[in-house]
């Protein structure tokens, strides 16, 4: 019998329940105090494996409240007495650690962060659950899972030139809807793949549960391999695909040619439209980062276009590097100090201003363009501020100009 | 058998409108926390919600975050049932975890403040107000159990694993 990917995965037909072992738990500053502490009211005492299961800090890191403090504190207590890893301030948003240096193809990942399927582009089943299951996983090792049924995305040919993974999965997204994947796998595939980078592949993972996906998985390839070799992680690799004739609910097709840079208005991801048709929305505040969009190619992106130019001054510019790999790269390519000429606020590898918690909270009626994963209303700071989410380029051209801005305008 | 009133909210009631990210600091003070729930989307919210009500939502509600803290904040102000037309996975499950039913009927037949009667075991809502009566979606045996325990807590407490 022909299988889907998440089926070869969970080693399952969909629609069954299964419990599953589970290779890398973990919790983040915001999900892990009551991680913390449903794992002690249901009495455990001991990890199921310490050396797969993480704490990261990174929501609220360094810490902006007094009552966060205490939260960090907790966390650091519980990660020295469990033996489990920790990730202390500074130490880079979850999703891109996971994916740089822990997740491997054909694990099965948990984690209390609804992005936890970024790691679905290293073809891992990665999926976001809340505290109590998270702190039973890392009590016992396994969890229950429905293996969902799939949903395929086929691509073909090739970016044009200033359009990104971004713009294809905000386009895909708009297609289906916030809810058009609930409850399913969505599975991409196709000859277009090749032209996807390993960082994009993360991107669009990341986005699947935007349109409600248990996980959004990519198959193994030479990309794949290549990106764990570059982070000396080359035994990792493992090839792994869907059956030729794997069935699926749907299949939708997307031509990459055919895309345009996206944009996705507030206060739904779904809201779509293309960036040109936006021009004159004037913008106060720019956010690139983020497990969506904070890595080395976001960056890069983004400097080359702010390269000896200034932001708007009606507009600020906030950068999130995602991890201290990324940062440090950045630095050394000289990216950093572009942007830092072209006026922008460095932050540290966090998750920054993108859940409204600190580092670029919105004020009222204020408009920002960010590089973010979420627009819903009041994710930012103010419930009457207005999130408009893009690709690296387009939040680096709006952020010249002060309007979203087509980045083709700006090549 | 589950009696209490309707509260009625739109489609997309996210995370964010349930309990937003800027209130994070609060998360280890729940009684605070709570104090916010669903703000964003009904300003009124606090002040009309008594214990024994029931949400009843349309389509996609608690999308969005992982947040335990969103089904949380519900329960405690008293909230015995969520109604909606689709619920975003990881919050159905969360729900469910804190022992917080969440039905997957047609909710359009429903006004705020129709007097609802549910029956878990059957799997039927009666509308006393209007005379109606729905069903909602079968929910997973293993989802019951946990229901059936209060939790997933006192579910784990009880057998020390899953079963199937």
């Amino acid at each position: 019998m022909s299988k889907t990917l998440a089926e070869k995965l969970l080693n399952q037909e969909s629609g069954n329940i299964v419990i599953a072992r589970v290779d890398l738990v973990f919790a983040q500053d915001t999900t892990g105090p009551l991680t913390v502490r449903q794992f002690q009211a249901c009495g455990f005492k001991r990890l199921a494996n310490p050396k797969k299961t993480a704490l990261f800090f990174d929501h609220a890191a360094p810490s902006p409240s007094q009552e966060i403090s205490n939260d960090h504190t907790l966390l650091r207590q519980f990660a020295q007495k469990s033996g489990c890893l920790i990730y202390d301030v500074g130490g880079g948003v979850c999703h891109q650690i996971v994916a740089e240096s822990l997740a491997k193809p054909g694990d099965i990942i948990v984690g209390a962060d609804s992005h936890t399927v970024t790691a679905g582009a290293l073809a891992a089943f990665a999926t976001g659950m809340g505290s109590s299951d998270v702190a039973v996983a890392f009590a016992l090792g396994k969890t229950w899972l429905r293996v969902p049924e799939s949903i395929r995305v086929a691509v073909d040919g090739k970016f044009p030139p200033g359009v990104t993974a971004k713009d294809l999965v905000l386009h895909l997204i708009g297609k289906i809807g916030a809810d058009g994947a609930t409850y399913k796998a969505l599975e991409f595939g196709g000859e277009g793949l090749e032209n996807i980078t390993m960082s994009g592949r993360f991107t669009i993972a990341n986005m699947a549960v935007e349109s409600g996906a248990k996980v959004g998985l990519f198959p193994t390839d030479s990309i794949t391999r290549d990106y764990l070799k570059a982070q000396g992680r080359a035994k990792d690799y493992k090839p792994l695909s869907a059956d030729e004739d794997a069935s699926y609910e749907k299949t939708i097709n997307i031509d990459l040619a055919s895309l345009e840079p996206t944009v996705a208005k507030p206060h739904s991801v779904d809201n779509v439209a293309p960036a040109r048709e936006l021009k004159g929305t004037k913008i106060q505040q720019v956010f690139i980062g983020t497990c969506t969009n904070g890595r080395l190619e976001d960056i890069a992106i983004a400097a080359n276009i702010l390269k000896g130019k200034k932001h708007h001054p009606q507009t600020r510019l906030i950068v999130a590097p995602a991890s201290p790999s990324v940062m440090l790269e950045a630095m050394r390519e000289g990216y950093i100090q572009t942007l830092i000429e072209a006026g922008a606020s460095i932050l540290p590898p966090g998750c920054g201003a993108c859940l409204g918690l600190h580092q670029g909270v919105l004020a009222s009626g204020e408009a920002c363009l960010s590089t973010a994963n979420r627009n819903f209303r009041g994710r930012m700071g103010s419930p009457e501020a207005f999130i408009y989410l893009g690709s690296p380029a387009a939040a680096a051209a709006t952020a010249i100009t002060g309007e979203i801005t087509d980045p083709r305008e700006m090549m | 058998m589950l009696k209490g009133r309707a509260l009625k909210l739109g489609d997309s009631i996210t995370t964010d409108h349930i309990i937003p990210g800027r209130y994070a600091h609060l998360r280890s003070n729940l009684p605070e926390l709570a104090k916010h729930v669903l703000e964003d989307a009904d300003p009124k919210f606090t002040s009309r919600v008594k214990k024994g009500d029931f949400i009843v939502a349309g389509s996609n509600f608690g999308l969005g975050s992982s947040r335990e803290h969103a089904p949380l904040v519900i329960k405690m102000a008293g909230v015995k049932a969520i109604l909606a037309k689709s619920v975003a996975r990881i919050f159905f499950r969360n729900a469910i975890n804190l022992g917080l039913p969440v039905l997957i009927c047609n909710t359009d037949q429903i006004n705020d403040g129709d007097e609802l009667e549910v029956d878990l075991k059957a799997g039927t809502i009666k509308d006393i107000t209007n005379g109606s009566q729905l069903t909602f979606a079968k929910i997973p045996e293993i989802m019951l159990a946990i229901l059936d325990e209060g939790g997933l807590i006192p579910y784990i407490k009880k057998y020390g694993d899953f079963r199937l």
